[in-house]
């Protein structure tokens, strides 16, 4: 047979084909609809609400002292981080004074939980580009924090361990040698991750050069986190607008220009070792006092608007509240950070593979009830 | 720049602006609706203001009028601002679209019309985003009502 017949037989055209809502790559129920020719992506176009709750609605009904148990529902990997911000906007309205011993104790957890949130995202960006074994190497470590986290606060995962005023609970007596011991340990395990992983030839080839953003699109699509600092925008809350202690601790933001698979992958990982450094800084300098100002029972915002950012392991968190003057916000908006995040995921993944697709949204690191709120 | 710098530079582009400081940490600007996207596009575009980093984008409700609010931030300068708009249209209400001028409002929008019915003109792919096509009403509302899911206390 000639060749110009066989071109003819078997030319190729568009079709369709669903990623999840229940594919391993997604993290999730998150249903990407995919226009594909061949193996090259045309189209993605995410399918969203399998797990919307609707907290923004519920949030119009509820205390502020409610609303708090229902942030750590959406990005639960980042709970203490998006308590905090709750709290923060309370504080901020009622004007309320923190006590020093609050902030350092905030702010140490709430590094602690982006190390453990960044430890299991490094584990599953592994597992989605064929490495089984970082997904233990990340899980053993994480526990360690999660130890950590229960023996505080009682819970593992959602800790809800921030209320309006301080803290919920006193830290345990062991906190502070538990920590230490954590950095002691998680420095000889982090140089691991790198020969493993960061330095292993394959993995360069999937992610270098994939799915590669620009600095003006990451601004123009919001991005923020890690997958906007990857592409060259300083955009690190917690240098920007510092809350709690923050302003206190030195640290670098982890900058890379690249803006591909492997410019995120590598901010993520410095950014385990800046969070740890900050940790250093505070938890030998735990100031002595109050865990907890004291709130009325029925916390009323002053008629107003309030607008509070934090730094979650994702990217930036903002909480809008609206407040007429009652016990509940007349409209409270959640700026998720995995939302902004996922708007740019056509416009990266476009005439890439499917396999691309899979180390992308790796490093975009979406969790999805923060997408569903 | 400061509030007061940019409420002069502003100010001085469309004598219907009105501008707020009070009950919020962020310079207030409404904008009528028919100017909006002059407004933003010189807001973005201008040397000065520069409020390239769109950061949140939310539908209100506020009982007669429906509303879109605009959080936005210059990356160079750091200052901030936030733009205010609103129709007294309940049954088919119409805003422009700011997804050309901003990337990230393309979704941003897409869920303000999912739960508050509100209208981007020249918005390229202007369906539901959480709730399914055939869905009643729009939930985040306060007229809704939702007999068998909601509580009401």
């Amino acid at each position: 047979m000639e060749t110009t017949t066989l071109t003819s037989n078997f030319k190729s055209e568009e079709y369709f084909i669903n990623m999840g809502p229940q594919h391993p790559a997604t993290h999730g129920v998150l249903r990407l609809l995919l226009t594909i020719d061949g193996e090259i992506i045309k189209k993605v176009e995410p399918d969203l609400g399998y797990i919307h709750r609707s907290i923004e609605k519920m949030c119009e009904r509820d205390s502020y002292q409610q609303i708090v148990h229902l942030t750590d529902r959406m990005d639960y990997l980042s709970a203490n981080i998006n308590n905090e911000a709750v709290c923060l906007t309370v504080e901020n309205a009622l004007q309320l004074e923190i006590p020093d011993r609050v902030k350092v104790i905030r702010t140490i957890i709430g590094e602690l939980t982006r190390i453990s949130s960044h430890c299991l995202w490094w584990g599953v960006m592994g597992m989605d580009v064929g490495a089984l074994t970082t997904y233990f190497y990340g899980f053993r470590d994480r526990e360690l924090l999660n130890d950590i986290f229960e023996e505080t606060c009682g819970a593992r995962l959602t800790m809800n361990y921030n209320v309006p005023g301080g803290l919920m609970f006193d830290i345990h007596p062991n906190f502070v040698k538990r920590v230490k011991e954590f950095i002691t340990h998680f420095k000889t395990k982090l140089p691991e991750y790198d020969r493993l992983l960061t330095d292993n030839i394959i993995f360069q080839k999937r992610a270098i050069g994939v799915g590669v953003l620009s600095k003006e699109d990451a601004i123009s699509y919001g991005a923020s986190g890690p997958v906007g600092r990857a592409s060259g925008y300083s955009c690190d809350v917690r240098k920007h607008h510092p809350y709690s202690a923050l302003d206190k601790v030195t640290f670098n933001e982890a900058l890379r220009t690249e803006g591909d698979t492997y410019a995120r992958y590598l901010v993520r990982i410095q950014e385990m070792w800046e969070s740890m450094s900050i940790v250093e800084q505070l938890i030998d300098n735990i100031p002595e006092g109050e865990h907890r100002v004291a709130t009325n029972a029925v916390i009323k915002l002053p008629k107003g608007e309030y607008y509070q950012k934090v730094e979650t392991a994702r990217g930036e968190l903002g909480v809008y509240v609206i407040s007429t003057g009652t016990k509940s916000p007349y409209r409270l908006k959640f700026r998720s950070p995995g939302f902004s995040n996922l708007s740019l995921l056509n416009h990266i993944a476009v005439g890439g593979k499917i396999g691309d697709l899979v180390a992308t949204m790796a490093t975009l690191d979406l969790v999805i009830p923060d997408i569903d709120r | 720049m400061k509030n007061e710098e940019l409420q002069e530079l502003i100010g001085s582009w469309s004598p219907n602006l009105t501008f707020a400081v009070e009950g919020s940490q962020y310079l207030n600007v409404s904008v009528p609706i028919d100017e909006l996207h002059d407004i933003m596009f010189k807001l973005k575009h201008n040397d000065q203001t520069n409020l390239d980093y769109l950061f949140c984008l939310s539908g209100v409700d506020w009982g007669e009028e429906l509303g879109v609010v605009y959080h936005l931030e210059s990356t160079n300068f750091r200052h901030s601002l936030v733009v205010k708009t609103q129709t007294a249209e309940r049954e088919n209400p119409v805003i422009d679209s700011v997804y050309d001028i901003w990337a990230t409002a393309e979704f941003h929008e897409r869920e303000v019309f999912d739960f508050f019915g509100i209208k981007f003109n020249g918005h390229p792919n202007l369906k539901r985003l959480f709730l399914t096509d055939d869905w009643d009403g729009f939930p985040l509302r306060k007229d809704y009502e939702d007999n068998i899911n909601m509580i009401i206390k």
